[in-house]
Parts: C-alpha cells; sequence; structure tokens
C-alpha cells in the first residue's frame, strides 16, 4: 500500500488505537521556560517521573535579555520563570542549555543546530512554531502545556490522524524570493485557517532547491495556516545537514539510520486529501498589511479595500486591521514608511538569513526614519559563525544593534517591543494585534526585504536595490 | 479538572473572526508559574485602555466601556459565543486557563484552530462547533435578548434555547473525559506495560534515535 511521508512517520510511532483516537510514541521533546512550569508542577503534585528524561533538551529563550546579559535577568517575574526552568530540569534530570550556554538559542534553531531533531522523528514542544523541524522528515507539533505532562510522564501523545495536504511549489527559485515569501503567499491563498485539521506536505522543485534553512522557515510558518504540522521528504540535503552533529548518530548506527531515512519520503501515488499547486513565478517579495498573516499581498501590490469582499465577517476583520495598523485601503505598499527592523525569531535567525541580509546592508546605512534596527542571532552558535563571518561588523557598520540570541521582539516578553503606534518590518510570523508591543504594528517579511526597508526607510523591492 | 456534563449560562457575545491566543492572554502574563489568576487579564489590550502588567491590581487600571466583558450584565457570563478560527496562533494554555479563571465553561464558533481546540477539553471548557448561519441566529438573538442564556447537554451534545435545540458533534473520547473530569495521564498510564512493550521493539528497531 502507498503512504504519505505523514502516513509512514505516523505508522511507525502508534502504541495503541481505539475508535480512531491514537496513542502516539514522541522520540523528542523539547522544553522551555513558558510552557513547562505548570506541567512540571503537576507531575510533582501527583508524584510522577519523566518517563524518558534522555528524550528531552530544554532551553530558556522566550524570556532571556537580548543584550547584557552577564548582569543577569532585570525583570523578577521572568527571572523567576528562568530559574523555575533551572531547577525543574535539575529535580528531573534533564539536559539543559542555560542562558550563558553558548548552545543556547531559540528552541526551533538548537534542536536542529545539535542533530537533536532528526527525520523520522517525532517531536513535540509547548510551542506552536514546532512545526519547524518537520523540515527534516519528521512529525513535529506544538503542543499545550497540558500535554507537555503527559508527554513527560508517558513519553506518549493522545491524537487523533491529520488529513494530509500536499502543497506542491514548482519552478525555478530567483535571487530574493525566499522559503519566507512562499511562506506568507500559501497562506494568503489557502488563509490561517486554510490547513486546519491537516499535516502538510511541501513539495515540488522549487521546495527541493530550499536549503535546510529555507526548508525550516515554511514549516515553521505551516502552523499560521492553520497546520498543526508541516513537513518535507527527506533528501540529499536533510542529510548532509543531520550528519556530524552533535546529537546525530556515528558510525554503524549512521550509516544504518541513513539507509532507513532515504526512505522517508511519499510513495509515489499516494493519495493526499487535498492538493494545492503553485506555481513559483507568481511570488513576489511578499509584505503583510495587516493583523493576520493572511492578510499579505506582494510589494508590488496594494492594500486591498473591504469593500470588495462579499463576506461581512471577512469586510469587518479587514477594517478592523487597517484601523489598528493605521492603514488606508488601496495604499501601495511602497507607500508605508516604518520606524522600527527586526531580524530574528525562529523563522528567520538561522545563519543563511543573517548572511543574505547582511549582503542588502553591507557598504550600506539604515535610514535616518529608523529608530531602531536590530539582529538577534538564533543562538549562540549562530551568532559565533556569524561573527567569523564577519557579519556582526556589516549590521554594526549599518546602524544595526547586534544581540545575544532569544525569541526577542517575535513576542516582545522580554524588553524588546514596539512602542504604541509603532511600525515595525519584522522577519518573525506572526502580525497580531500587540504581538510585538501593545499597539505595536508589524509587517511580516523576509530577512533581505527587512534588510532593504532597513536602508530605504520604507518597503522597497529588495530586487530593485543596487548591489 | 472539572467535570461538565450540563451547562447554563449567559451568552457573552464576541463578534470577531480570528481571534488570536495573543489577544485572549497577551505575552506578558505568561510570566507565571501558575494555572490560575489569568481571569483578570483576558482579552487585556481590547478590555483595557493602558498597558497591563502582572500582578498589577486591575481594579485601578483604565476600562474600555466599549469593551463586551465591560458591561455589567456579561460580568458573570460563562458561554462565548464567536466567530471563525478562534483560539489561532500560539499554542499557550494560558489562553484556556485565563477563559476558565473568568468563568467561562463553553466556547461556540464555527471554528476553532487545532491547538486551542484541543487546550480546552484538557480543563474542563467545552468548544462546540456551530455552523455559520446556525451562529448567526445566536447572534440575532444576543442582540435582540439582554441577558440571552443557553443550557449545553454534552452528553445529549445539544445546545438548547428553549424549544430550539442545535445538535453538536463531538470526539467521544474527549466528551467522556469531560463528563467524567477525567485526567487524561492517568488513562494513559492505566496502559504502560503497553507503552513499555512497544518501546522496547522501536528501541531495537530505530535505535539512532535514542539518546
Amino acid at each position: 500500500m502507498t503512504k504519505t511521508l505523514y502516513e509512514k512517520v505516523f505508522d511507525r510511532h502508534v502504541v495503541q488505537e481505539v475508535d480512531n483516537t491514537f496513542l502516539i510514541y514522541i522520540d523528542r521533546h523539547l522544553v522551555h521556560e513558558v510552557t513547562s512550569p505548570q506541567a512540571f508542577e503537576g507531575l510533582r503534585l501527583e508524584n510522577r517521573k519523566v518517563w524518558r528524561a534522555s528524550s528531552v533538551l530544554a532551553v530558556p529563550d522566550h524570556n532571556v535579555p537580548t543584550k547584557n546579559r552577564s548582569s543577569g535577568i532585570s525583570d523578577p517575574i521572568s527571572k523567576i520563570q528562568v530559574e523555575t526552568l533551572d531547577k525543574n530540569c535539575e529535580d528531573f534530570g534533564l539536559e539543559q542549555f542555560k542562558m550563558n550556554d553558548q548552545r543556547q538559542g531559540i528552541v526551533h534553531v538548537i534542536g536542529p543546530e545539535q542533530g537533536s531533531t532528526l527525520p523520522g522523528m517525532t517531536i513535540v514542544c509547548g510551542d506552536s512554531h514546532t512545526s519547524t523541524h518537520g523540515a527534516f522528515g519528521s512529525l513535529a507539533m506544538g503542543i499545550g502545556t497540558s500535554e507537555v505532562e503527559h508527554v513527560l510522564a508517558t513519553q506518549c501523545l493522545i491524537v487523533r490522524k491529520a488529513k494530509t495536504m500536499q502543497i506542491n511549489v514548482d519552478g525555478l527559485l530567483t535571487p530574493y524570493i525566499t522559503a519566507k515569501d512562499i511562506a506568507l503567499f500559501i497562506i494568503g491563498r489557502i488563509g490561517t485557517a486554510g490547513a486546519t485539521g491537516y499535516a502538510i506536505e511541501f513539495s515540488g522543485s522549487a521546495i527541493r532547491s530550499l536549503s535546510m534553512e529555507g526548508r525550516m522557515t515554511l514549516c515553521n510558518m505551516a502552523i499560521e495556516a492553520g497546520a498543526r504540522a508541516g513537513m518535507i521528504g527527506v533528501d540529499q540535503v536533510t542529510i548532509d545537514y543531520v550528519k556530524n552533529r552533535p546529537f546525530s548518530p556515528k558510525g554503524d548506527l549512521w550509516s544504518k539510520a541513513e539507509k532507513d531515512w532515504k526512505m522517508l519520503v511519499t510513495d509515489e501515488g499516494a493519495k493526499f486529501d487535498q492538493v494545492v499547486m503553485i506555481d513559483i513565478n507568481e511570488i513576489e517579495p511578499q509584505v503583510t498589511w495587516g493583523t493576520s498573516p493572511e492578510m499579505v499581498c506582494g510589494i508590488n501590490g496594494s492594500i486591498p479595500d473591504p469593500k470588495d469582499f462579499e463576506d461581512e465577517t471577512l469586510q469587518n476583520d479587514y477594517r478592523r486591521a487597517l484601523d489598528y495598523m493605521d492603514l488606508q485601503a488601496l495604499t501601495p505598499i511602497k507607500d508605508i514608511f516604518i520606524d522600527k527592523v527586526f531580524i530574528g525569531s525562529c523563522t528567520n535567525s538561522r545563519i543563511e538569513d543573517l548572511r543574505d541580509a547582511a549582503k542588502i546592508v553591507t557598504s550600506k546605512k539604515i535610514a535616518s526614519n529608523i529608530k531602531l534596527a536590530m539582529v538577534v542571532p538564533g543562538s549562540g552558535l549562530v551568532k559565533l559563525q556569524a561573527e567569523q563571518e564577519g557579519l556582526d561588523k556589516i549590521f554594526l557598520d549599518a546602524g544595526f544593534e547586534w544581540r545575544d540570541p532569544g525569541c526577542s521582539m517575535c513576542l516582545a516578553m522580554n524588553a524588546d517591543r514596539l512602542e504604541e503606534g509603532e511600525r515595525c518590518a519584522s522577519t518573525s510570523n506572526r502580525n497580531f494585534e500587540g504581538r510585538q508591543g501593545k499597539g505595536g504594528r508589524t509587517h511580516l517579511v523576509s530577512p533581505v526585504m527587512a534588510a532593504a526597508a532597513a536602508i530605504a526607510g520604507k518597503f522597497v523591492d529588495v530586487r530593485d536595490i543596487n548591489l | 479538572m472539572n467535570p461538565l456534563r450540563i451547562h447554563n449560562g449567559i451568552v457573552i457575545p464576541l463578534d470577531r473572526a480570528n481571534v488570536d491566543t495573543d489577544a485572549i492572554i497577551p505575552k506578558q502574563f505568561l510570566k507565571s508559574i501558575k494555572k490560575t489568576g489569568f481571569g483578570p487579564n483576558l482579552f487585556d489590550e481590547w478590555r483595557y485602555l493602558d498597558q497591563g502588567e502582572p500582578g498589577e491590581d486591575v481594579s485601578k487600571r483604565e476600562i474600555n466601556p466599549d469593551f463586551i466583558l465591560n458591561i455589567p450584565r456579561y460580568h458573570k457570563g460563562s458561554i462565548l459565543l464567536t466567530r471563525e478560527n478562534f483560539g489561532c496562533g500560539s499554542s499557550r494554555e494560558h489562553a484556556p486557563w485565563a477563559l476558565l479563571d473568568f468563568g467561562i465553561r463553553v466556547i461556540i464558533a464555527p471554528s476553532f484552530a487545532d491547538i486551542f481546540y484541543g487546550n480546552c477539553f484538557k480543563n474542563g471548557i467545552l468548544p462546540i462547533v456551530v455552523t455559520k448561519e446556525e451562529c448567526d441566529l445566536l447572534f440575532k438573538k444576543c442582540e435582540n435578548n439582554p441577558g440571552f442564556n443557553l443550557t449545553i447537554n454534552l452528553e445529549q451534545q445539544k445546545v438548547i434555547d428553549g424549544e430550539d435545540e442545535i445538535l453538536f458533534d463531538v470526539d467521544s473520547f474527549k466528551k467522556n473525559c469531560l463528563i467524567d473530569g477525567l485526567d487524561d495521564i492517568g488513562l494513559t498510564l492505566k496502559d504502560k506495560n503497553k507503552i513499555l512493550e512497544f518501546e522496547k521493539v522501536y528501541q531495537a528497531q530505530f535505535p539512532w534515535l535514542i539518546r
């Protein structure tokens, strides 16, 4: 019987099934400080142990400061949360990269970086962007805190089988049309609930030619289309990335693993519940204009007029969004000026993202209307690599701040945030009201588009920038 | 977890689609290491005009008089009526914790985001999916009838308004857990030996995944 990639990985992990409710075994559990304290507390109250401590890798990322880290966390409530993770990891014997460990970083950056994310795995984390890890041909899902506790205690998760959606992106990738643009374009097309109940598999020639960093960006955003998981079949690019990482198998185990992983692709003729076909040539650099990732258009487009939509709920949604964003219908995207630039987050903070953005800003200065432009590398190791390549110098010379790794202004739980009314070009994943700070206005873009916006002070087509 | 079998309550109409979990409970309140106390900050950025901080006394804050939860008749509401894709975005379980802490036990909408939907059941909240037409009708009834209330019968899977009834679907496993207030972990651990058996075979088959 032919199977999709999702079915192959899912079926390997089924412990039992009762009336279409499955108990599936979890290989890797990533833990951070925000969604785990109540889970550990639950274990303590019931006197339960962690089932397989070696399956867990923990890291603080949401709350950590991105500057002056050596002097500790000044926010007392954030400090308690990070210290609580320290204590929980000690009490339950779990491996953690602490705040000042060079391997610390955003949970979805360090997992793959360490080889802790491997093809064929089931991976969970109390964080919706866990879908990132599906780039490796693994089944990776964001879960709630009750489920974090459940996986800690039982090594299993209770799930229903998802429907399967294939999103096929064909065509030749051209410079500056990035994985982020593909992701935003897809969300614009199918909507933020377009893939609810589905596991997406991304395929097609354009996807095959993406690097692992690009694939992670794409799978990361699958959740913004409503999918709990995004996946990409294993190929040589996957295997080359995984090889020789600290947690990757070595020697004889590596050879066996590699042989197995090559089978982690959808069988020819396997059926998906839904198929979406996209031609890469349709995709321009994307910019969101509203308060949901589906409110997006190409850089050469204009903001739509709510009047042009029949559905009343949608009309109201669009009007409210334009009001919050302080934008008028039919405004060209290129007429939007910005105050701040954020390059970072689990979507776009990997070495390739920083290299691409650095190319755009080399020997240039940020525009005079930009109050703050910051680069927040995804991990200590990404930061180190970037510094070895001199990227920090390029950003600093251009007027960017060069920070320490963490989630930072993607969700503004630490001190990095927008002030009321400020407008930001951001490489993060959500443009919800207040996401980057109460009253802050977020436009989601790729790293190269954010870099270009920093130089121009407004949105421009990165393809028009004279390099 | 508090069981839910039959519930009667005042319906709070929140007429917005795509309400995300950042709106339900903003990030600064996620720093708490408890499951309770989030109620006063439910929908914080819509409910108050000033910026809220954790631990602050909300009675001293500037209220947004236009927001639905600030209308006195809804202070004791326990059924939230809303629009498509409720609970999208972040997986934060603080969202259902905040709703529950405020007193919400039932949410009615045409659709929910996946992770949020699951998180509700784990905390004794019943999310009910109705059709868009049924949802429109309920909004109309709220508008025409201040203090509009509904009875939810989970066993019979019915939303009851006097003579009018709406039947809804619910996963049988989730339904039974909610009716009995059962803890998933305890249930799963009853099958501990099955997990151990599976693990043994699995680890022998895929030893490279075990570290």
